[in-house]
């Protein structure tokens, strides 16, 4: 499975790790890991340390969790990306959703 | 009957003994169990059985006078083709090499005689379950085959009815060079282009997340939303709100559309982008100069419209700059080696064009030799847009069908805006869709439309704003022009637009007289030099020579009251 998820150590923020490429077939299990994280989680981060790769797909996956995480009022932060994946998020301007960092 | 029928009801078996005794024997057996019997006493009838007969399962003797078991196991399963009919021999045979040449003749199984009720029961009913597992999966693929043809002839259906909803436009118009995905399939891309009632043009690139069918689906709106608004006069920002207002509301949340709008003003010699998610557009100077423009917006259908930031850059141009807009399909397309051609390809592609070659070709060369390949991907779009004069375009075709309705000749109306709306919203459009109500005026919207901006941009920007209009022809001064009317937009208390319309049928067409009064202070017109002199003069204190040039050639009639805020037009048409 590419995706892991664990607790931050406070218990507040639900971490997703996504290891190879962030892309359609992920969908299913990227979607059960936010919804079975637990009904206490404060925050999400999206782990993208081992993610090779990020299409479009995904990007509307991340949206959808923004939705489930409440919108607007949402806390998602997406981490370490490498260059790739970064600059497709800077290209659809996603930092004006999402913390990334 | 003493045995019930088998599993799946009676089937239709045959058999081909030489023995009447034993064939006797198989028959009655079978029959008992509910099936029912075709009986052959040799190879030769046993096929001509089989043609008439179409039995479900065979039993054949091994040796037989006049074409022995094997030979006619091969024709019957010859015969049979795709449809799993089991074979089964029944013989006294028991050797290896024997019974494995049963099988390869097409056999697929032995019952030994003597014959025995309940093995041949029990064999009967496994293969009948293998005849209807194989009919079960070969009805499952032919429903497959069916379904696809189906859907791909739903797709060939349904892309005409896109295309022609979202026909290309002006696309083939000669200042915008192309390269779009092949009619056949729905990539999620999309282009646009639509000439605007005044002059200028609007084009659209956009892709979708996602291919086939939903891409599609959520590209219709927008291609219904780009033409009609555009051929009403809204400009580029207008049309990208709504268009993101409509996505927002019809896509699921996964779902986006990335989008450029280019909106071209030939006669101002301005281009302005609006870039949301698509690689970098490029600025492509006559001198061969490249400058790259970024997304600085969210895809639309993502954000609230109270969120969305429609506020399109604003880049002054010269005749010959060429814009070029590309899908990530572009910066995708790999190499052999796998390698993507990237942005690093666009930009070597667009810098190192050699000088007099256009850049379209230049970045379609570089594809073509990076790629290996002459044909791309479906998801490649890529669409360049030159400035050039606007007397060059004047043959554009209209963008919409005139409706063949009736409608008025002989009406009056007074609109006027007001305060904060002067600032927040263009009457234009709703203006020039009111005067497109009277049959046959609809053939001169570009002339209307080009009388209605020109009163109305200089009773806003003049008039009410006292924005001179000299600054916006040196490139320090139109940056200011622009940071100041949207500074001055917000200082609009107490001021007024209004549109006084008259229009009256006339034998030969039509008279409309329009009078555009504003709150601002007027103008010295009496010595204004495109009033005064014959000749065409260049600029003036308040109206830019050019909108004046316009405005004199198009009417009947020009007087200015007021001193200068009011502006009596009246134009006159022919059928």
């Amino acid at each position: 499975m590419p995706i892991h998820t664990r607790r931050s150590h406070d218990g507040q923020a639900l971490i997703i790790r996504i290891e190879g490429r962030f892309d359609f077939s992920t969908h299913q299990a990227f979607r059960d890991a936010y919804e079975h994280g637990g009904t206490d989680v404060r925050n999400y981060v999206v782990d993208l340390s081992d993610a090779t790769y990020l299409d479009s797909s995904a990007l509307g996956m991340l949206l959808l969790l923004r939705d489930y995480a409440g919108g607007d009022n949402a806390s998602i932060a997406i981490e370490n990306c490498n260059n790739d994946v970064r600059k497709i998020l800077t290209i659809s301007n996603f930092e004006q959703l999402f913390t990334i960092r | 009957m003493d045995e019930p029928a088998v599993e799946s009801g009676p089937l239709k078996i045959l058999i081909a003994d030489d023995s009447d005794s034993d064939r006797l024997i198989l028959k009655t057996l079978l029959r008992r169990l509910g099936h029912l019997v075709l009986d052959a006493a040799n190879g030769e009838e046993a096929v001509a059985l089989f043609r008439s007969g179409a039995p479900d399962l065979v039993l054949l003797d091994a040796m037989m006078p006049a074409m022995d078991g094997l030979e006619a196991a091969q024709e019957i399963k010859r015969l049979a083709g795709e449809r799993m009919v089991p074979v089964i021999f029944i013989s006294s045979l028991s050797e290896a090499e024997d019974l494995a040449r049963c099988l390869e003749a097409g056999g697929d199984g032995f019952l030994s005689k003597p014959y025995n009720r309940v093995m041949i029961k029990a064999k009967i009913n496994a293969f009948n379950r293998m005849r209807l597992m194989h009919q079960a999966l070969s009805d499952q693929r032919d429903l497959m085959h069916e379904r696809n043809r189906q859907l791909l002839e739903e797709q060939y259906v349904a892309r005409r009815v896109f295309d022609n909803v979202a026909h290309t436009g002006c696309l083939d118009a000669p200042n915008i060079r192309y390269h779009a995905s092949p009619l056949s399939v729905f990539s999620g891309d999309v282009l646009f282009a639509s000439p605007r009632p005044a002059g200028g043009m609007l084009v659209f690139t956009g892709d979708f997340t996602g291919h086939g069918l939903p891409a599609a689906i959520g590209a219709m709106p927008v291609a219904e939303t780009f033409y009609g608004m555009a051929s009403k006069g809204f400009d580029g920002s207008d049309i990208l709100q709504e268009i993101n207002q409509k996505l927002v509301r019809i896509l699921p949340k996964d779902m986006f559309c990335c989008g450029t709008m280019l909106e071209a003003d030939f006669t101002l010699s301005q281009l302005k982008v609006w870039n949301g998610g698509l690689p970098d557009g490029w600025l492509v100077r006559a001198s061969g100069e490249g400058f790259s423009l970024p997304s600085r917006h969210l895809p639309l259908g993502i954000l609230n419209a109270d969120e969305f930031n429609a506020d399109m850059e604003i880049i002054r141009t010269l005749p010959g700059d060429r814009l070029i807009l590309m899908t990530d399909g572009v910066l995708e397309c790999s190499s052999e080696e796998g390698q993507p051609f990237g942005e690093q390809g666009v930009r070597r592609a667009v810098e190192s064009a050699a000088s007099g070659q256009h850049p379209f070709d230049a970045l379609m060369n570089a594809i073509q030799g990076f790629t290996g390949r002459q044909k791309f991907g479906d998801d490649l779009t890529l669409c360049c847009l030159e400035m050039v004069d606007q007397e060059g375009l004047s043959a554009l075709p209209e963008g919409t069908a005139p409706s063949t309705l009736a409608g008025p000749t002989e009406w009056k109306c007074v609109y006027e805006i007001r305060e904060r709306t002067l600032g927040e919203f263009s009457p234009l459009p709703l203006l020039l869709h009111i005067c497109m109500e009277v049959p046959g005026l609809r053939r001169k919207s570009g002339e209307i439309y080009t009388l209605l901006s020109e009163l109305y941009n200089n009773a806003l920007e003049h008039g009410v704003l006292e924005l001179p209009s000299e600054w916006k022809y040196t490139p320090e001064g139109f940056g200011r022009y622009y940071s100041e009317r949207t500074a001055r937009l917000s200082m609009v208390s107490g001021h007024y637009i209004r549109f006084s319309f008259h229009h009256e049928p006339k034998q030969w067409g039509g008279r409309l007289r329009v009078v555009c009064e504003d709150s601002g202070q007027g103008f010295d017109f009496e010595n204004h030099p495109v009033l005064q002199a014959t000749e065409m003069a260049q600029s003036g204190p308040r109206y830019a020579g050019r909108g004046l040039v316009l405005l004199k050639r198009l009417a009947e009639s020009i007087r200015f009251h007021e001193q200068g805020s009011r502006v009596d037009i009246i134009y006159d048409w022919y059928f």
